[in-house]
């Protein structure tokens, strides 16, 4: 081999194997973590006494592989994903609203009391339409007074929407037992929609159209908070504040703005899965979703399509983990403790990664 | 005071030691670049070593070296003449070598006395009646006042720097590390920690005072290693440094730093006259209660292609006026006219389209964000303007050639126009903001120490910026605490003090005098 040739296949080494670790990391900081979670997550239902492969066969074969079960797992993705967008705006703006539960809970059920009084007068889509709306205005409202606090006061906003949150989700109660009581039944709950005056479902499937719904908000969120001049007012006001007074921009009307989209989607959120899934609420139903979310959408570092694929995994385990619920006996909370163990294991992969990075480097 | 007066005489008895320290023939490679090549310095007791050089001379990894953060590829580290490995920090203050860094290391929520406690073993409690003694009594050999029960918090930055001084020196340091220990401190303070260096040499200590800015190597040093690109370049041994006077010393140290002889340039007032224009900026009883340091009736104007000046102290109002001319802050009262307009009431961003331009002190704060690409840094004054944004959505295309325009055009140091500023080092990150600033059509620029903790290469090019701004007909007001930049780049200097204007005078021969008859006048009040 002449000096050149040396040269070059030394080059062309070094490339291959700089590019090998690369995919190599990518893969291991992807899956690795997701499955230490899921062996993790075995052991404790080996101490626990079940066997974790037949749980998980079952969890994946119900949720995913039989027909109904897939159904459902995308049925329950819609109202996921519009809190997942409701959560990336605001938080890719730095603000932190933690209240989307009762944002959630106030809009099903101002939407649950007042779409079924409606049948009849107008045509079912702009019923559906209306129903929408008034989701996402209720939403925005119970959002309305932890933004003005922030944007003028410089309240922080953890604390404030975490209590709206409480005062909505009882407020709520109240409102189901009290004043939109459905006096047809005994139970309280709110009227029932009717299932043909409901979100239309996907073709001949029994998935809800609120799946659409969800997946153009979140895509949507994605790409103004990333391809777009407000994305990036947002994101400038989230990353610096300081640097967006200095670049002159008005962060108290940003931060209104960050509120009012964010707990609009939150409510909107609630109104998909009344008017898609549930077509009442009954008292002292919470499925505290938000607060859910939270974990899924960092697990996807605020990113869009990522959520999409967080929000899916969580979603089949939460089906597969209620039907296990039933058959198995192992409570349908597990799905959370997968979730928790997914931060903790990613969150170690994260710091492995840097710290050997930062070995590399010396 | 007393220790004060003897420190220069003391020094003088005591001869230089032999080494406490020393690297022979060290090199340190990272990824791509050779931080340290070859280097050996001797470091005596009794002695301040300076360690001089440019931003990226490889100061800092000499640093890592000595306090154990970094290990020398090749080459060895002596202490007290043995052979030494330095495996870690905890066994670098070990033997003696207490590093005290640029950025505090305190715990500003705790007292100074539990800031001393820490890192002692944890089942004990603390014996903190005996470290408060210990904090006094070594505060007062050293000529120090320091209180053990003040929380960190509440101390200046150069009270905090004292204060771990101190703590180096109770964990029996006899190697001392100042590294950039000036870079944060005002004026006024670094003079106090230069006579510290003194007074701790003048007890046997060695010190090594790491900087990039000649005039406090040759205040304060006995010796000078100057680095170049990682190399030591050269060395003044005590004698030769004593026995030269100032401006030969400083023709020497630029002569090894560059390479080059920059006489030229080291003679104060460079400055051509330039033809002023017509008055573009007028500020008149401008009040504003707004800040940390109330602005009280202020006036001036500024003519194009004029540079005034604004000498003070840091703190003294200086950055509230700034910010209340650019609009971040309100004013209370008063008039700000730019080409004969009021523009009191405009916004941030209206004052900036009508052509007013803020270069701030504050790069990494509120500057840039450090997280954001260089290409976004140079468009955050303009999220959404023509043509870089249609209709509200992106062009990456036009974000990215005016980016490289820019990189080129202002000479910024970056891997690519993707890279988050916060890597770059402080001169290139100042050279993204007046890329930002000066391009475009302005008609005032305000700049805030546009030189502070720059190293001398970027202080050059960004005052040859603040010249070229002036020359295209621009009105500048150039805020800075550094008067040798005032009498070397403005046409008249205005004093500030407390919030007030003193007075402005004429940039003539006699400024120097006149600007420190305003300043001591303003204390007599």
């Amino acid at each position: 081999m002449t000096d050149e040739q040396v040269v070059s296949a030394t080059a062309q080494s070094a490339a291959r194997t700089d590019t090998f670790p690369r995919l190599l990391r990518v893969v291991s900081l992807g899956v690795g973590p997701l499955v230490a979670a899921l062996v993790l997550g075995g052991l404790v239902l080996l101490l626990m006494g079940f066997n974790p492969l037949s749980y998980y066969a079952y969890v994946v074969q119900r949720a995913i592989f039989s027909p109904s079960g897939l159904e459902a797992t995308l049925t329950r993705m819609g109202p996921l994903l519009l809190i997942a967008a409701s959560l990336i705006v605001a938080f890719r703006a730095g603000i932190w609203n933690l209240g989307g539960d009762g944002q959630y809970l106030l809009a099903a059920v101002f939407v649950a009391a007042i779409v079924p009084l409606m049948l009849g007068i107008l045509p079912v889509w702009t019923n559906l339409l209306l129903g929408l709306f008034i989701g996402a205005a209720v939403g925005a409202i119970w959002g309305l007074l932890p933004a003005i606090l922030k944007a003028w006061q410089g309240l922080n906003e953890i604390i404030t929407t975490l209590m709206m949150s409480f005062l909505g989700v009882s407020l709520a109660n109240v409102l189901v037992k009290l004043a939109f009581l459905d006096p047809a039944t005994t139970t309280p709950q709110t009227r029932t929609l009717p299932v043909e005056a409901r979100l239309p479902r996907l073709f001949d499937t029994s998935v809800s159209s609120g799946l659409i719904i969800g997946l153009v908000a979140v895509i949507a969120v994605h790409l103004i908070m990333t391809r777009t001049s407000f994305g990036m007012r947002l994101r400038l006001v989230g990353a610096n504040p300081r640097a967006a007074i200095h670049a002159g921009l008005s962060v108290p009307t940003l931060t209104i703005a960050v509120f009012a989209i964010s707990a609009a989607l939150a409510g909107l959120s609630g109104a998909v899965d009344i008017l898609g899934t549930h077509g009442n609420v009954r008292a002292d139903w919470n499925p505290a979703y938000s607060l859910t979310v939270v974990p899924l959408v960092f697990l996807a570092r605020l990113n869009g399509f990522g959520s999409i694929a967080y929000v899916f995994l969580f979603s089949a385990l939460t089906i597969g983990g209620e039907s296990a619920a039933r058959r198995i006996g192992v409570p349908s909370f597990f799905s959370l403790v997968i979730v928790a163990i997914l931060l903790i294991t990613l969150g170690l992969a994260e710091y492995l990664d840097k710290r050997h990075q930062e070995r590399a480097r010396r | 005071m007393q220790a004060l007066d003897q420190a220069p005489a003391a020094l003088a008895a005591t001869p230089s030691g032999a080494p406490v320290v020393a690297l022979r023939g060290v090199t340190k490679r990272f990824p791509g670049v050779v931080a340290n090549d070859d280097v050996t310095i001797e470091i005596r007791s009794g002695e301040v070593h300076v360690l001089l050089g440019e931003n990226g001379a490889g100061k800092s990894t000499l640093v890592g070296m000595l306090s154990g953060l970094q290990q020398p590829d090749e080459g060895r580290i002596e202490i007290d003449g043995k052979v030494c490995v330095v495996a870690s920090p905890k066994q670098a203050l070990a033997m003696g070598m207490g590093t005290v860094f640029q950025h505090s290391m305190l715990v500003p929520s705790l007292t100074v006395t539990d800031n001393f406690a820490l890192g002692g073993p944890w089942w004990k409690r603390p014996d903190r009646a005996g470290i408060a003694a210990g904090i006094r009594d070594t505060a007062r050999r050293l000529g120090l006042r320091v209180d053990p029960q003040a929380l960190v918090s509440s101390l200046s930055l150069g009270e905090r720097q004292q204060v771990e001084i101190l703590r180096a020196l109770m964990r029996g340091s006899r190697c001392l590390i100042l590294d950039e220990a000036t870079a944060m401190l005002t004026p006024h303070e670094a003079v106090a920690l230069g006579e510290l260096m003194r007074r701790l040499v003048a007890q046997g200590i060695a010190v090594i005072f790491i900087t990039h800015k000649l005039n406090e190597a040759i205040a304060y040093g006995d010796r000078i290693s100057v680095l170049r690109l990682g190399r030591k370049v050269g060395e003044i041994d005590p004698d030769a440094l004593r026995g030269a006077s100032e401006s030969e010393n400083i023709e020497r140290i630029i002569a090894l730093m560059f390479g080059t002889s920059e006489k030229g340039e080291s003679v104060r007032r460079v400055q051509v006259s330039r033809r002023l224009g017509d008055v573009v900026l007028t500020v008149e009883g401008l009040c504003c209660d707004a800040g940390r340091v109330p602005v009280r009736d202020i006036s001036f104007s500024v003519r194009s292609g004029e540079i005034l000046g604004i000498a003070g102290i840091d703190g003294n109002g200086q950055k509230e006026l700034a910010e209340v001319l650019a609009g971040q802050l309100p004013r209370g009262s008063g008039s700000i006219l730019l080409m004969g307009s009021e523009m009191g009431g405009a916004s941030v961003g209206e004052r900036r389209n009508r052509g007013l331009r803020y270069v701030t002190d504050d790069r990494l704060g509120e500057g840039t964000v450090g997280t954001f690409p260089v290409a976004t840094n140079f468009l955050l004054k303009d999220i959404g303007a023509d043509p870089f944004w249609r209709g509200g959505i992106e062009r990456p295309q036009e974000i990215r050639l005016q980016a490289e325009r820019h990189v080129r055009d202002f000479d910024i140091r970056t891997p690519g126009t993707q890279t988050p500023v916060g890597k770059l080092s402080g001169g290139n990150i100042q050279k993204v903001l007046l890329a930002r600033e000066l391009t475009g059509a302005a008609e005032a620029v305000i700049f805030a120490k546009p030189t502070y903790g720059l190293d001398v290469n970027n202080i050059r090019t960004t005052r040859k910026r603040i010249r070229e701004a002036a020359d295209s007909g621009k009105a500048v007001v150039l805020i800075s605490t550094d008067l040798d930049e005032l009498l070397e780049l403005a046409d008249r200097i205005a004093v500030m003090d407390r919030g007030r204007l003193r007075g402005i005078v004429g940039n003539d021969d006699d400024a120097r005098d006149a600007i420190g008859r305003l300043m001591s006048a303003g204390d007599d009040e």
